[in-house]
């Protein structure tokens, strides 16, 4: 008899125990699967100078000519239209792009008095600019290249603006740019801004170029 | 005659760009390089090659300054192809195929574009555009749910 019960409730604790099966008959209602489109835009803005260029999209067989200032081309909910933005629109939709854009490689011109590796009067006052605009960049790749008129000897203007450049250089180091990011050259009379006859004195061929990226 | 000097010159010049075809001038957040299966992560001064891949995290933007003095820039969330690059400083003939996946572009086209209007190409998931001496900005969002 009391084997039987013991039984049973081996058989009862047996039946317990068993896992429950896990409910198969959930129902996941139907997800909607929205699915957003691909969306594009493309917009022209105008350079710093005022110019503005010309930017050919070409969707499909849609061919978007966009040449003035905010002209856009989008795809929107599957749409390809052009449109006209506002400067204040771009500007936001695209602030932190347009703040990373790095700065503009450009040249600068420093001008020499006859002879010597002095800057003239005026081009002193441009130095301050100069390097002004040079530290607001974070590494600027630079190339002084200096530059005499065609007064004197061709050996001797070699040497002269070699001597430009290397003072120029010595300005860019002085504000902390470091010297690897300088590198410089001498051209002597070679390359005149303002062709001229040999021994001709000329203000605007001596100089110094600045390049920098 | 002139030109053709200042151009050798400033060839011979900037060695520092022998072999890349740009340089990374501006990075905030998170930034990386993708090169070969590698993603690297993009610090200032950093070439850019060609085949790279450009991306940003969502806090991320870079900038980069290329050979032929064409700058872009890049918003959080991007993925940009550097697909072909090539420049030739004493010419000015090169192209510069780029193509951004998703997020945001800002271009200032360079000199090859002042050379051949065609150099330039930027292609979006729905889009080829050619480039003829602009500034321009793109956006892609991603189709998702």
């Amino acid at each position: 008899m009391l084997v039987l019960v013991l039984g049973a409730l081996v058989i009862l604790g047996a039946i317990y125990a068993e896992p429950v099966p896990p409910e198969k008959t959930v129902v996941v209602p139907p997800k909607a699967v929205v699915q957003r489109p691909l969306d594009e835009t493309v917009v022209v803005l105008p350079s710093p100078d005022g110019h503005t260029g010309t930017v050919v999209v070409q969707r499909g067989s849609e061919r978007h000519v966009l040449n003035q200032p905010f002209a856009a081309s989008r795809l929107t909910g599957g749409q390809s239209a052009m449109a006209q933005l506002s400067d204040a629109e771009v500007r936001q939709s695209f602030s932190v792009a347009l703040q990373a854009l790095p700065a503009r490689p450009t040249t600068f011109l420093l001008y020499f008095v006859t002879g010597t590796d002095e800057l003239t009067d005026e081009s002193k006052g441009e130095l301050k600019k100069i390097l002004a605009a040079l530290k607001q960049r974070a590494v600027p790749d630079i190339m002084v290249a200096g530059h005499t008129d065609t007064v004197g000897d061709p050996e001797a203007n070699d040497l002269l603006s070699v001597q430009r450049a290397e003072r120029v250089k010595g300005f860019l180091i002085q504000i902390g740019i470091p010297s690897t990011q300088v590198q410089t050259a001498g051209r002597g009379q070679r390359e005149l801004l303002v062709p001229t006859a040999d021994n001709i004195d000329e203000p605007r061929n001596r100089r110094v170029e600045i390049n920098v990226r | 005659m002139r030109w053709t000097l200042l151009v050798c010159l400033f060839c011979f010049a900037a060695g520092v760009w022998a072999g890349d075809v740009g340089q990374i001038k501006a990075a905030t957040g998170a930034v990386f390089l993708e090169r070969q299966g590698q993603r690297l992560p993009a610090t200032l001064g950093m070439p850019v090659l060609e085949s790279d891949t450009l991306v940003t995290g969502a806090d991320g933007s870079a900038g980069v300054t290329f050979s032929d003095n064409s700058v872009l820039s890049v918003g959080p969330g991007s993925v940009l192809a550097i697909e072909r690059y090539a420049f030739d400083s004493t010419t000015h003939n090169g192209h510069f195929d780029a193509s951004l996946k998703k997020g945001t572009l800002a271009v200032v086209s360079g000199k090859m574009v002042k050379q051949s209007p065609d150099a330039m190409r930027v292609r979006t998931p729905s889009s080829i555009m050619g480039v003829r001496g602009t500034e321009f900005v793109v956006k892609v969002i991603e189709p998702g749910n």
